[in-house]
């Protein structure tokens, strides 16, 4: 493989196996996720920074939710973040 | 919503930071207070309590960096890619291959280059010499003879000493940051592996054959950098489970996934300790018995601060009952219509 072809070849931060698999929760959403979670405000959930290297890979904008679907030893959780 | 298995799940009013802190905290005396591990690198890695301090301090970078980097599938199993790509990684300047000694009254520099050293690496002279020529584009002259290189200036002296230390830092192979590749044999997997000082994602993850997807170092910073909070959280997970494990101590790992959640609620990797957790805990009194009492005591009451007394240490301190277990509830009478 020549030097050009090398710089071309595309990272999805997401192969990667520490990082689990994030996604936005639709608008509609986010209040069910609130009530399943008995807290009134998005936030108090934690915070993931709009500059961190995977909200920005699914496109999460300010004030977003994030689903993040967490593979524990103790077995799969979703954890919630808001987007700050 | 399944959010976890029920057989598994806590009573509301449980104390679980409490718990989680006893459990790592009771170990934690047990541990040898220095240890260092021969880790395949030959450096010492700090190992155990000073290990652990260091996780929980989230410093910028662990007092010994240290990257795991792992070949893609077919390439793994045969020990000379490996070795090869190894030798490639270590970051070599000039300065590590040759001595510099300034002449000021004939304006010139005398490079001496370790040739053993060198030909280890498979450096040539002349690719040196190229090199201190590329740099210096056409202010200077440079000669090379068996294991000498003399470089002379026209300009005047002063500027000897700063094309002296420019020269020392021209990179001549490898990646800036990485230092000392170990190729380490992982018998259980039947795999090669490489294992190297230093840490710089960004550019491992270009070479040829690396694979991306299992790159790891125990520098949590820089892993927080490239893949995010939640890929931080992991890999803080991983090295605390780690260091508790090493030292024959099991911990189970819900203790240690609150710790790292709640270094990890704002997005940002937090100290635990007065400046991170603790000294933004929300009720004034809490702070005050912690670290720093006459600070927070005398800030709050000139900002005028409230406590709402729902923690655990504000409560002790004025003699009510706690918040937690059978204390958080509370009997109210419906009245009678």
């Amino acid at each position: 493989m020549s030097k050009q072809q090398q710089s071309k070849k595309a990272f999805s931060i997401f192969d990667h196996v520490l990082v689990p698999k994030h996604e936005i929760v639709p608008d509609s959403e986010v209040e069910l996720v609130l009530q399943s979670l008995n807290i009134n405000s998005k936030e108090k959930l934690p915070k993931i920074l709009s500059s961190d290297a995977a909200a920005k890979a699914i496109g999460a904008k300010k004030g977003d939710v994030i689903r993040i679907y967490r593979k524990e030893l103790t077995g799969e959780v979703q954890y919630y973040r808001v987007v700050v | 919503m399944p959010r976890i298995k029920n057989n598994n799940s806590i009573d509301s009013g449980e104390a679980v930071g409490i718990v989680a802190a006893q459990s790592l905290g009771e170990p934690g005396t047990q541990m040898t207070m220095r240890t260092f591990h021969y880790a395949g690198v030959a450096e010492q890695v700090p190992l155990g309590l000073p290990r652990l301090i260091e996780l929980v301090d989230a410093r910028r970078e662990p007092s010994k960096t240290l990257t795991d980097i792992y070949l893609e599938n077919d390439m793994e199993k045969n020990y000379k890619a490996v070795e090869e790509l190894a030798k490639a990684l270590e970051y070599i300047s000039i300065e590590d291959v040759c001595s510099i000694v300034e002449n000021f009254s004939k304006k010139e520099l005398r490079i001496t280059v370790d040739s053993e050293f060198a030909q280890a690496n498979g450096i040539t002279i002349r690719d040196i010499a190229k090199k201190i020529r590329q740099s210096m584009g056409n202010a200077g002259k440079v000669k090379y003879k068996s294991n000498h290189i003399m470089v002379r200036i026209d300009t005047a002296y002063q500027k000897l000493r700063r094309l002296s230390m420019k020269i020392k830092a021209i990179p001549l192979k490898g990646i800036r940051g990485l230092s000392k590749a170990t190729v380490i044999n992982d018998e259980r997997n039947g795999i090669y592996f490489i294992r190297c000082g230093g840490s710089n994602i960004n550019e491992i993850k270009k070479i040829e054959g690396v694979d991306y997807s299992r790159i790891y170092t125990n520098n949590v910073r820089e892993i927080e950098k490239h893949f995010g909070i939640e890929a931080a959280r992991n890999a803080l997970l991983k090295e605390i489970r780690q260091v508790m494990d090493l030292q024959g101590l099991p911990v189970d790992a819900r203790h240690i996934m609150l710790i790292a959640d709640a270094m990890c609620m704002r997005g940002a990797i937090e100290p635990v300790g007065r400046h991170g957790l603790s000294g933004r805990k929300s009720s004034v009194l809490a702070r005050a018995a912690f670290e720093e009492t006459v600070k927070h005591l005398v800030n709050a009451s000139i900002k005028g601060e409230e406590d709402p007394l729902s923690g655990v240490t504000e409560n002790i301190i004025i003699g009510q009952t706690i918040k937690l277990g059978t204390g958080k509830v509370r009997l109210v009478m419906k009245e009678m219509e």
